[in-house]
């Protein structure tokens, strides 16, 4: 019994720290929703733009190899160079604050006081667009993503635990950095919403936006800030994911796993995108030990979709969201 | 009208000084409505200005225009000795207007405090860099910032509810912190929209001592937009009257009192 008392503490571990990962991609929604209102579908491939872009860098790819290749002949691969993991993270930061800046200046402006469900739209072509441009750019193939973070299971941690209860817990070290790093991000982004001037403006605009004109603050300057924030977001949680499993175009798809998450934290609460992707995380893998035997297995792929629809019948604000009320 | 540019003292001991902001022929629609129809008017350093007239009359569509919100299709706007071309709000409030809105634009989910730290946006300089990392600058500006809040909060005795969520408090005290936040901005020109709409005898009465008291103590010139007539005469210097987007009087309370065109507007007359 306590074997599987350990062995089910052992599954909650790793699902809270997998709900981290998830957690990291429903962070980069919040945020964009709280500050425009935008559901903003383009960002889990916002997140493979940035790991591919980091590939790219750290491996001296040509960018638009294969266009020129085609266009031109010849065999264009590789500047030949290799860039360590921190510049090339660094570079890839500058490119997602670019990427912000181009998103305002062609897509965000113009659409300026029209309906949510059109910059929604508008979040779809962006999505399509930049998975298109990502692979003309860096190329469809799937790569490797290694910039030196730590992988395979812990032997501090299997060891300690065997000596401490007699059963060693397999904890995969990149996991264990994924939940410091989310750590990390989360209580710096906190900080600064919560202590700086921007983060004040930021929030001001996330309330109202007339009210937020009025005292100066300029819309697109928080919108491009906000933007370029997610596509950090986005970064990290590409090189998270990209690392455990590649980076290829299915990277894309972990927004869809952010959807329950933002469901059951609420889309405005970053707190909320944390927690409810730890529930989500922790949940799934429990449910899948203890119920999946049961019905036959395979339960990670539904448990989150059907644990949000419970939410959305029972409590549609989410955990943390702001209380809908309907004033007549 | 003619002696503009020079300064005077009014009966109670306040220097009114030279115009600050001019208004000329200013003609704004809204495709085929004409909102607002060949307005000229000017606001002088150090005085209390009024928009008044009956509802519709374009009032609140002349304070946009002076905010930057709306851009009036004919006429000039002239601040402060320099022609003013089309702005955004947020580099109207940059110049040194702030406002209050008719109906309370506040921050709810944020606290007293910050509501009106956010006025003080436009005068803190430290870059994107420093505030992130909290270095020095940051944090000498956050904390000189937060000293002249406090000041304000003083003196618009709001003490006891500084990290309360704006969204909790009732109407009266929603105005109040609006204007504080208003003021946080050391404004050269403060507009208020409708400062006592909605309010109790009471609550008009504290609001009326404090546009009094700031227009007193800081010397900041107001402009305010009000249809209780009222509260208006008491307190400015000088009235504009508007009605169906018309100028119809201009002068001080008791020239504006005795217009018979005002009377007209606001009593109903008949027509035949």
């Amino acid at each position: 019994m306590t074997d599987q008392l350990l062995f089910a503490a052992e599954v909650t571990l790793n699902g809270l720290m997998a709900g981290v990962l998830y957690a990291l991609v429903a962070l980069g929604f919040v945020l964009i929703f709280k500050a425009s209102g935008i559901f903003n579908y383009a960002q889990g491939v916002l997140a493979l733009f940035a790991a591919l872009t980091l590939v790219g860098f750290q491996n001296g790819q040509v960018p638009f190899a294969h266009l020129i290749n085609a266009v031109f002949g010849g065999h264009l691969q590789s500047f030949g160079w290799q860039l360590p993991g921190a510049v090339a993270i660094v570079l890839t930061a500058l490119v997602m604050v670019a990427l912000a800046v181009l998103i305002e200046r062609l897509v965000l402006r113009h659409l300026v006081n029209q309906a949510p469900i059109i910059l929604f739209m508008a979040t779809i072509g962006l999505a399509y667009f930049l998975e298109g441009f990502g692979d003309i750019l860096w190329g469809a193939d799937i790569k490797k993503l290694d910039v030196g973070l730590p992988q395979g299971i812990s032997e501090t941690v299997e060891t300690l635990t065997d000596s401490l209860f007699g059963y060693g817990f397999f904890i995969d070290n990149l996991d264990i950095v994924a939940t410091l790093v989310a750590a990390l991000l989360v209580i710096s982004l906190t900080l600064f919403s919560q202590f700086t001037k921007y983060g004040r403006a930021l929030r001001a605009v996330a309330d109202d936006h007339q009210a937020a004109l009025s005292v100066g603050i300029s819309l697109r300057f928080i919108w491009v800030m906000v933007w370029s924030i997610a596509g950090i977001v986005a970064l990290v949680a590409g090189i998270m994911w990209g690392t455990k499993s590649g980076v290829q175009f299915s990277l894309s798809l972990i927004a869809l796993k952010a959807l329950p998450v933002l469901m059951l934290g609420g889309f405005t609460s970053i707190p909320g995108a944390i927690v409810g992707g730890l529930i989500i995380g922790m949940g799934e893998k429990l449910f899948e030990f203890f119920v999946g035997p049961m019905i036959g297995g395979a339960t990670e792929n539904w448990f989150a979709y059907v644990l949000a629809l419970l939410f959305l019948v029972f409590r549609p604000q989410g955990l943390f969201g702001e209380r809908i009320i309907e004033r007549v | 009208m003619k002696d503009a540019s020079e300064a005077t003292t009014t009966p109670d001991g306040r220097k009114i000084g030279a115009v600050m902001m001019e208004m000329r022929n200013i003609t704004l629609r809204f495709g085929g409505v004409v909102a607002i129809r060949d307005i000229s008017f000017d606001i002088r350093e150090g005085e209390i200005r009024a928009i008044i007239g009956p509802n519709g009359a374009g009032k609140s569509s002349m304070l946009n225009v002076i905010s930057g919100f709306y851009h009036p299709q004919e006429g000039e706007v002239w601040f402060r000795g320099r022609k003013r071309g089309p702005m955004k709000p947020y580099q109207v409030a940059r110049l040194g207007i702030a406002r209050t809105f008719q109906n309370i634009a506040l921050f709810d989910g944020m606290s007293v405090l910050d509501n009106i730290m956010t006025g003080r946006l436009t005068l803190m300089r430290s870059g994107l860099a420093a505030q992130a990392l909290w270095w020095g600058r940051a944090e000498r500006e956050e904390n000189a910032n937060r000293e002249s809040v406090e000041k304000i909060i003083d003196f618009l005795e709001i003490q006891p509810i500084r990290k309360t969520p704006v969204g909790r408090l009732p109407y009266g005290l929603k105005k109040r912190v609006e204007l504080a936040r208003a003021l946080a901005a050391e404004p050269r020109l403060l507009l208020l929209d409708e400062p006592m709409a909605g309010m109790n005898v009471e609550e008009k009465e504290d609001m009326s001592r404090f546009i009094l008291d700031v227009n007193d103590e800081f010397g900041t010139t107001i402009a305010l937009i009000e249809h209780d007539m009222g509260v208006v005469m008491d307190l400015s210097d000088r009235v504009v009257v508007m009605d169906y987007g018309r100028k119809i009087g201009d002068g001080t309370p008791d020239d504006v009192r005795n217009n018979q065109e005002v009377i007209d507007a606001y009593l109903g007359v008949a027509h035949d």
